[in-house]
């Protein structure tokens, strides 16, 4: 795996350093660092596009050609390994023009209308074209023409715009493991395709949408329910309610200008409310109702003997990609529906009930950090009160621009409040938006209900963090509680592998499916690479230690459901709105 | 139940291929080759079929199947014309070949003649850049083409 610049500085004083003159300037840099890390580190960014940080790299679009001295032609940056005395170019004429001339071909077969496309202004395509001072294309040629793939729940495939990079094929390869797409044809006919040419919504592809992130260009972008939404909105007879992920109040902010890791709670609530919304619930109410379904799951798995581990359930990537690749998991899968569903359930029987209107008559839509929960709103499992739990599903960007067209900006607005009763929260369902997030808020839950006695201490530190996979022993009054945590669906199988061989045994396993957890999904704001991650995550436990009440169990709201109305958890009532099943796929 | 049978067969066929190179660290193409000699082309649920015993992802399967020119993914005629495209040849009148053979068989390039009996088809190249322009009919090489030669191949498979 390609390492980043940070870890190469850590790496500077244990390892071999080599001597380069980089644009008539010495520069000591370790020996293991490729010519592009290497300019990184002198603080020379080398334009690339088929590059991405934490991939295998590519040398593909020669965009990040240098001169080095005694080599005939020039050298892809990020494929060459730096070597002692190396004397390197990065502005000479030649370089300046080769990258521009290799810029250009690709243009040459690209559409030139970036106003009509999904990535206007955050199209690493339409950078390069503007930073290189491209004016006018010198080269006229065929171009390649394909249909728009709108097979998909999930991800739109435009690949007109495709510039063949491999960053999706990579990502869905060795980040997700999941291997849905590849290159097929050759030369100037070469696409990306999924499984055996077929369209992306009949492949083994789990929605996720880390395919967007690594997209430079508007190939790959999320399938709208925008107008759906606005239509609803504008419907005089529809109640239409709004449920917010607790990962979009960490990222909203940014398409607005506020720094990365901004929360913006009431912001958020403010702009929706004033989007045309009747109801703005927070989907963190129902990840503490979630927890007090799934933490009983738990508890009588582990009293009474049943299947374990427990594999948590809110990731419907994951839930794909078991469905397709570990089925025989099935029954350690929570039956939980995710925080989304379980809103949506309860909004079109309870809530509906309470304020006199039919299912038929409430549209339910929801801000996500996901592509995949497009995709788990039209399951068909999912209609409990008889009508579709969700209706529709935005991606934190799409939510974004519905803002800016009505001329909201969520920067400039006052704080509000959550409506009443769905909107209540507490810090444990804060923390779902991380990974170890929806662990840590079980375990705090498990634990007292568990031992009757309070926890010592709230944080859970062993499950938090970037590590692949996180593991715990969590001691229960005596009881040694195995758990483990893993994000990104390939760390998933590594671990899910070993479970299966029965290398470890854990009692409760955590998988989200997107690197980082949910402030990490494909429906995220462009950018999102580690360094935005990491800022999220920490305003998501920032959140948490400044809220009141910090543990699902004690949720006043919670607790008056299910006395007023869902009975028992895991009751018969409870089985049948909050609950669901899963079906085998095909691993192909 | 017929068809069910029958796709039964198809992958008994498939599995013996399979068998066959079971010992081979990387067998994707000899097995794509076998798949190929049998039915003319690769059929889509076979390569499905394929990925899942090789074990690979099917989109690999596919990328491998569609980068070879000599791989079809659709059905073809009961012969396989061939015409090389790469730069000898067309220096050398490979349109005129094409276009011939267009005439002859009533059919554009990438398409198969109504009674089912030829494909025709563009490749890179032969290998015969000597004898140029150059094709192929199934697994026979014709070089030196001239529209007269190009009506006596063809007569040979009438």
């Amino acid at each position: 795996m390609a390492k980043v610049a940070g870890d190469i500085k850590s790496e500077q004083e244990q390892e071999n350093m080599v001597n380069l003159l980089l644009d008539e300037k010495e520069i000591q840099v370790p020996a293991s660092a490729t010519v592009l890390e290497a300019c990184k580190l002198a603080g020379i960014n080398i334009p690339t596009l088929c590059h991405m940080d934490g991939l295998t790299p590519y040398g593909g679009c020669r965009i990040c050609l240098v001169e080095i001295e005694g080599q005939p032609t020039l050298t892809a940056s990020c494929v060459t390994p730096v070597r002692e005395g190396m004397k390197i170019q990065t502005s000479s004429k030649k370089v300046r023009e080769a990258r521009k001339a290799n810029l250009e071909l690709l243009l040459s077969n690209h559409p030139l209308d970036c106003q009509l496309c999904d990535r206007n202004q955050s199209c690493e395509l339409q950078d390069l074209a503007y930073e290189f001072g491209v004016r006018k294309i010198r080269f006229q040629g065929e171009q390649q023409h394909h249909e728009v793939d709108l097979s998909s729940p999930s991800v739109k495939r435009d690949l007109d715009r495709c510039i063949l990079c491999g960053r999706c094929i990579r990502t869905c390869a060795e980040i997700q493991s999941v291997f849905a797409i590849d290159f097929a044809n050759r030369g100037f006919e070469s696409y990306i395709s999924p499984s055996l040419g077929l369209p992306l919504g009949e492949s083994v592809c789990i929605n996720c949408g880390q395919c967007i992130h690594a997209c430079p260009t508007g190939a790959l972008s999320e399938v709208e329910h925008v107008e759906q939404v606005w239509d609803a909105i504008n419907d005089p007879e529809k109640t239409v309610i709004l449920q917010t992920a607790p990962a979009i109040r960490v990222s909203i902010g940014e398409p607005f200008g506020m720094p990365q890791g901004t929360i913006s709670t009431g912001k958020m609530v403010a702009s929706f409310r004033r989007l045309g919304f009747d109801y703005v619930f927070d989907t963190n109410f129902s990840a503490d109702l979630t927890i007090i379904e799934e933490g009983t799951e738990f508890i009588t798995r582990l009293t009474q003997g049943g299947k374990l581990p427990l594999i948590t359930s809110c990731s419907p990537g994951w839930i794909k990609f078991m469905e397709h690749f570990y089925p025989e998991l099935m029954e350690n899968v929570s039956t939980c529906k995710s925080p989304q569903q379980m809103m949506g359930a309860l909004v079109k029987t309870y809530f509906a009930q309470k304020i006199g209107v039919e299912a038929k008559d409430i549209v339910m839509a929801s801000i996500m950090p996901c592509t995949a929960k497009k995709y788990e709103c039209q399951r068909d499992e999912m209609k409990a009160s008889g009508y579709q739990d969700v209706d529709y599903t935005l991606t934190t960007r799409e939510a974004a621009r519905m803002l800016r067209e009505k001329g909201i900006n969520l920067a400039e607005m006052p704080e509000e409040e959550f409506d009443d009763p769905l909107g209540i929260s507490t810090g444990a369902a804060a923390v779902f938006g991380a990974t170890g997030g929806v662990m840590e808020a079980a375990l705090r839950t498990v634990y007292e209900k568990v031992t009757g006695e309070t926890l010592p201490k709230l944080d859970f530190m062993d499950v938090r963090g970037i590590d692949g996979v996180k593991e715990a022993i969590v001691d229960v009054k005596g009881t040694p509680v195995r758990v483990a945590v893993s994000h990104g669906l390939g760390n998933a199988r590594t671990l899910l592998d070993k479970v299966r061989a029965g290398d470890v045994a854990y009692h409760f396993i955590e998988i989200m499916a997107c690197p980082g957890g949910c402030i990490g999904g494909g429906g995220q704001p462009i950018p999102t690479n580690l360094d935005v991650r990491m800022k999220r995550i920490e305003a998501i436990y920032n959140l948490d230690r400044s809220l009141p009440v910090r543990k699902s169990h004690d949720n006043p709201a919670i607790q008056k459901l299910y006395e007023d109305f869902l009975g028992e958890p895991n009751g018969e009532k409870a089985h049948h709105l909050l609950h669901t099943h899963y079906s085998c796929r095909d691993k192909m | 139940m017929e068809a069910v049978k029958g796709e039964n067969l198809v992958y008994n066929e498939v599995d013996e291929i399979l068998e066959k190179y079971q010992d081979e660290k990387t067998p994707l193409l000899a097995v794509l080759q076998d798949v190929s000699r049998k039915w003319g082309y690769l059929p889509r649920d076979v390569m499905g079929y394929v990925a899942k015993k090789l074990d690979l992802p099917s989109a690999q399967v596919w990328g491998a199947a569609t980068f070879y020119s000599f791989f079809e993914t659709e059905p073809v005629g009961q012969y396989m014309v061939r015409v090389c495209k790469s730069a000898p040849c067309h220096v050398l009148g490979a349109l005129n070949v094409v276009r011939a053979l267009e005439q002859e068989l009533g059919v554009k390039v990438g398409e198969t003649t109504r009674d089912g009996k030829f494909t025709l088809q563009a490749t890179s190249c032969l290998g015969v850049c000597g004898v140029a322009p150059a094709m192929m009919v199934n697994e026979i090489t014709y070089g030196n083409l001239t529209e007269e030669r190009i009506r006596e191949v063809l007569a040979l498979y009438e």
